[in-house]
């Protein structure tokens, strides 16, 4: 019985958004009508298992931070739901949300705007702690000295106030925080990309680990591929507010099908030049406005291989496990 | 820009309205009215009745907004509780006396407050920044009527240079010579203080273009450091001083009441003090309103002269 | 890195010597400390605040007693001189103080507790509330307020009290403006964010987290507050729309100046109540510029 039981939770998503929609209304005018929406987020559908990375990437303004701050309902979505850990929380109010939030987290990609200035790096972590009551009070100082050392941060700098540290340190102390509640998923949004190249590894080395000690699903963003191939399992790439393909890294990186994720591998830099794939595509021109999307497929004003049904009818996402949206995806290699 | 500046208008109202409210009702509160000022103990209180009555002072509070307000639609402020003469056309008479004065002083305490801001900024941490800084302050901290009674005190009453008040020698004939001497002191009392306050400013502005990358080109290209500082910085300095010389409009209305009443001076200051001792309401109501009306268009004039000194500003 | 077993079970006392950093108030303290002109006001400022508590003990004779001398000059005896009515001027200048510091202090205690909380509220709640708060403040920051202040003054009786009430209810918008739009700011500061994604409550966001951060410029402003209070009130009293005679304001003391004769022939009157308002007031714009210079480290 027991064992049917966990057979079929870990089948369960812990996450599973479906049509979620984020606009932001455009007012202009005397009245400041609403004129307009920006679909930063627009009809997106994603699960997420427990214990998995799923990568979502795109480049800059495509709604992926959206994503992320509507599922931690810092952004209210407008339409669809989320569901998490069996729960349907996309109508909770703010004090439901409440007993919700302990069991998903953020780490956020500015660590100098992430941490209160004028709060000592013991408070901040001990706060939430409190508040939650997470443990005992007379066990907070040993919890979080064991939070310290889980980041590694000596744990004599308690007493110092973040604009103390470096920038991967307030990294580490913003994931101390993260953790501290004993989450199920965190959300990562684009967590290293603020910090120098020779402390991201560090920073996603420390990410993988706690993952594996505590058992976490991460929901990670990046607007590059390369944070995003070392640390997840599955990626989904977004272009305009959708997902134009999903599927498992080896996948997405052996046999992208979608011509924006191949435009997106060729951006990143393969170390062995005769490795590298005949298919080049440089993408062109700037990302057409959110405000004001192309008809059809979304990508057929930068796409070279766009053909007038692009124009016309948008593609949906179909293909099972490696799915993408594309009329005329991408022959395998 | 057009749709900004119509929007700003019909925000206006509203606040104008909401003003005129607050006016009228705390008026109403006041416990004695007009016509009880003039009663003597053998007025017959029935004159004192039909007093009330054809001023409409016994209406209710509402009622008597109303028919202000309607009176106002029609471009009519009512008319003096005390003289009976149009308010409009006392304000009138007397507006022009302040805007003169104020011009006059924001005038001079521009003159004064410009060459000093620009030699601070430029030989910034010198003696002289620190000696003007610190006078700024003074500049700023002397209350209008002590100031006021000092030069009283120096240029009129022991040198004897300045006239101790009054716009024209009692008489008249003096003619434009006589007007400015008696100008100047009152001029001088308000403008101190706007000196003080926008020393500070100019020097702040003029630092931040100095540090500018712009300018470091223009000394490379080989421009005389004068024409650095005077033409290149000095333009870019000057708008943010724009909309600080727009904020100085309400200072100058309160420092008004003040200078005008040591001073005799027949603005609206003077009118105010003189309204409210004799509780004549209407004028009261009148002035306020008519000091609203040019704050609020100063502050949408400075707006609107911002954007088009600085065409970075968008408004929407 | 050993840890010390302490006899009492169950603590665990770290012997790893604490590197408390310097906070942020020492840290502004400090740079307070360096300009000297703020210093001196901040002294000063202490001193007439002194003065003004142990007015009784301090004042050399009763501001209120009558002594056969009128206008008497500058003696042993009254060292300021007598007024026209034979009050000691010293007596009167030191009671006066008392009027500033409540006028300028309760003023700004008044409108920063109220702007403060409005605005906190205005930019929390945002939607309409904040747009209705926002056209409040809009018409009073569009007052000819000195107009005004007049005419509630004369309307409700010129008290101390009324005083403060009333330039309170003038001063309050500038303040609920500064809180409103630094709120705005803080709000969407990442660390704000990370509040709510922890589950923290919203007062405890806004006063551990937004109100702190947002402190710095009400200081500074509230600071500059207490100065342009002093200065309004001996304004209103020198017209003699404020503290009114007999009680002793340095602003009322100078409305007999206006008399010619007055102002020529016995200075001692009206010199040093004016000096002690250009001390006051700008011994605390002096603090103020301080605080401000001590809060931005850009400077």
């Amino acid at each position: 019985m027991t064992e049917a039981i966990t057979t079929t939770t870990a089948a369960e998503p812990l996450l599973r958004v479906q049509g979620l929609k984020t606009y932001y209304p455009i007012r202009r005018g005397l009245l400041s009508r609403t004129v307009g929406n920006v679909k930063a987020v627009d009809d997106i559908t994603l699960e997420l298992y427990p214990g998995e990375t799923l990568g979502l990437v795109g480049e800059s303004g495509c709604g992926k931070s959206t994503i992320g701050r509507s599922i931690i309902r810092l952004e209210n979505p407008t339409d669809g739901s989320i569901w998490f850990d069996g729960e349907d929380i996309t109508k909770h109010s703010i004090s439901d949300l409440r007993s919700v939030r302990p069991k998903m987290q953020m780490i956020f990609q500015d660590p100098f705007s992430s941490l209160n200035p004028r709060m000592r790096v013991g408070e901040l972590l001990a706060e939430p702690m409190r508040v939650h009551g997470i443990v005992p009070d007379g066990e907070l100082e040993k919890r979080i000295d064991w939070l310290l050392d889980m980041v590694g941060i000596p744990r004599s700098y308690k007493q110092r106030f973040p604009h103390e540290f470096s920038g991967g340190q307030r990294q580490r102390i913003g994931i101390a925080r993260a953790i501290s509640l004993n989450p199920k998923l965190i959300v990562c949004d684009e967590p290293v990309s603020a910090l120098d190249v020779s402390i991201q590894a560090q920073i996603l080395n420390l990410l993988k680990d706690l993952q594996k000690e505590l058992g976490l699903t991460y929901l990670f963003i990046a607007h590059g591929l390369g944070a995003v191939k070392y640390i997840s399992n599955r990626i989904a790439v977004m272009y305009l507010g959708k997902v134009v393909e999903i599927g498992t890294k080896e996948e997405i990186f052996a046999n992208p099908r979608h011509p924006y994720t191949q435009a997106l591998l060729n951006a990143y830099p393969v170390p062995e030049p005769r490795k590298r794939g005949q298919q080049r595509i440089v993408l062109q021109g700037d990302v057409p406005s959110p405000a004001n999307p192309p008809s059809g497929c979304r990508f057929h004003t930068r796409c070279p291989f766009a053909q007038a049904i692009c124009k016309e009818i948008e593609p949906q996402l179909e293909g099972g496990e490696h799915a993408s949206a594309c009329h005329y995806p991408l022959a395998a290699t | 820009m057009l749709t900004y500046v119509i929007r700003r208008i019909l925000i206006a109202i509203p606040v104008l309205l909401g003003i005129t409210i607050i006016n009228f009702v705390i008026i109403n509160l006041a416990p004695g009215n007009p016509v009880d000022m003039y009663m003597t103990p053998d007025t017959p209180p029935e004159l004192l009745e039909l007093r009330k009555e054809q001023l409409g002072l016994n209406d209710p509070i509402i009622v008597q907004y109303i028919k202000w307000l309607g009176q106002l639609l029609s471009g009519n402020l009512g008319y003096s509780f005390s003289t009976s003469e149009s308010v409009g056309s006392i304000i009138g008479e007397r507006l022009g006396q302040t805007m003169l004065l104020g011009f006059c002083a924001l005038l001079l305490g521009l003159l004064i407050a410009l060459p000093i801001g620009i030699m601070s900024a430029v030989k910034q941490n010198s003696k002289f920044d620190y000696v003007m800084t610190g006078l700024s302050f003074v500049g700023t901290s002397i209350p209008q009527f002590f100031l006021g009674l000092v030069c009283i005190y120096i240029f009129a009453v022991n040198l004897g240079w300045l006239p101790v008040g009054g716009t024209e020698t009692l008489g008249g004939g003096g003619g434009i010579g006589d007007r400015i001497l008696h100008i100047v002191l009152p001029a001088v009392a308000l403008a101190v203080g706007i000196a003080g306050r926008k020393v500070r400013y100019i020097r702040a502005s003029m630092l931040d273009v100095l540090k500018q990358d712009y300018l470091r080109t223009a000394r490379a290209k080989g421009v005389r450091e004068f024409f650095v500082t005077n033409k290149h910085a000095l333009r870019n300095a000057l708008i943010p001083v724009i909309t600080v010389v727009g904020m100085e409009i309400p200072l100058l209305f309160g420092g008004a009441v003040i200078v005008e009443q040591l001073f005799q001076w027949p603005g609206i200051g003077q009118l105010t003090i003189q309204s409210i001792m004799s509780r004549d309401y209407s004028t009261i109501m009148g002035l306020n309103l008519v000091a609203a009306i040019i704050v609020l268009s100063a502050n949408l004039l400075t707006d609107i002269f911002y954007s088009v000194a600085d065409p970075r500003i968008k408004y929407h | 890195m050993s840890t010390v077993k302490t006899a009492t079970p169950g603590t665990v006392v770290y012997a790893v010597r604490e590197e408390r950093s310097e906070g942020a108030f020492r840290q502004m303290s400090r740079r307070f400390m360096k300009h000297k002109l703020a210093v001196v006001g901040l002294v000063i400022t202490l001193f007439l605040i002194f003065i003004a508590i142990f007015a009784p003990w301090l004042s050399p004779h009763n501001p209120y007693a009558v002594t056969a001398e009128f206008s008497a000059a500058p003696s042993s005896v009254h060292l300021l001189g007598t007024d026209q009515v034979g009050r000691d001027v010293l007596a009167r200048l030191i009671y006066a103080t008392r009027v500033s510091v409540i006028v300028g202090f309760g003023t700004v205690a008044l409108y920063v507790t109220f702007g403060t909380v409005v605005g906190l509220l205005s930019a929390y709640i945002g939607g309409w509330v904040d747009m209705l708060v926002m056209r409040i403040t809009d018409m009073f920051m569009a007052f000819p307020y000195m107009m005004v202040i007049l005419v509630v003054v004369s309307v409700l009786g010129p008290t101390l009290w009324t005083l403060v009430l009333v330039l309170a209810l003038f001063s309050w918008p500038a303040i609920a403006r500064l809180v409103r739009g630094s709120v705005l700011t803080l709000k969407q500061m990442d660390y704000v964010k990370a509040g709510v994604s922890l589950g923290l409550s919203t007062p405890r966001i806004v006063f551990r987290h937004i109100l702190p951060n947002a402190l710095a410029p009400i200081i500074v402003n509230a600071t500059f507050g207490v100065a342009a209070a002093i200065m309004a009130e001996s304004g209103l009293s020198f017209l003699g729309m404020g503290v009114q005679p007999p009680t002793a304001s340095w602003g009322n003391m100078l409305t007999d100046a206006q008399s010619i004769s007055v102002m020529t022939d016995q200075p001692w009157l009206w010199l040093p109540p004016g000096i002690m308002i250009l001390v006051i007031v700008l011994a605390i714009n002096f603090v103020g510029d301080g605080l401000r210079d001590a809060f931005d480290p850009k400077q």
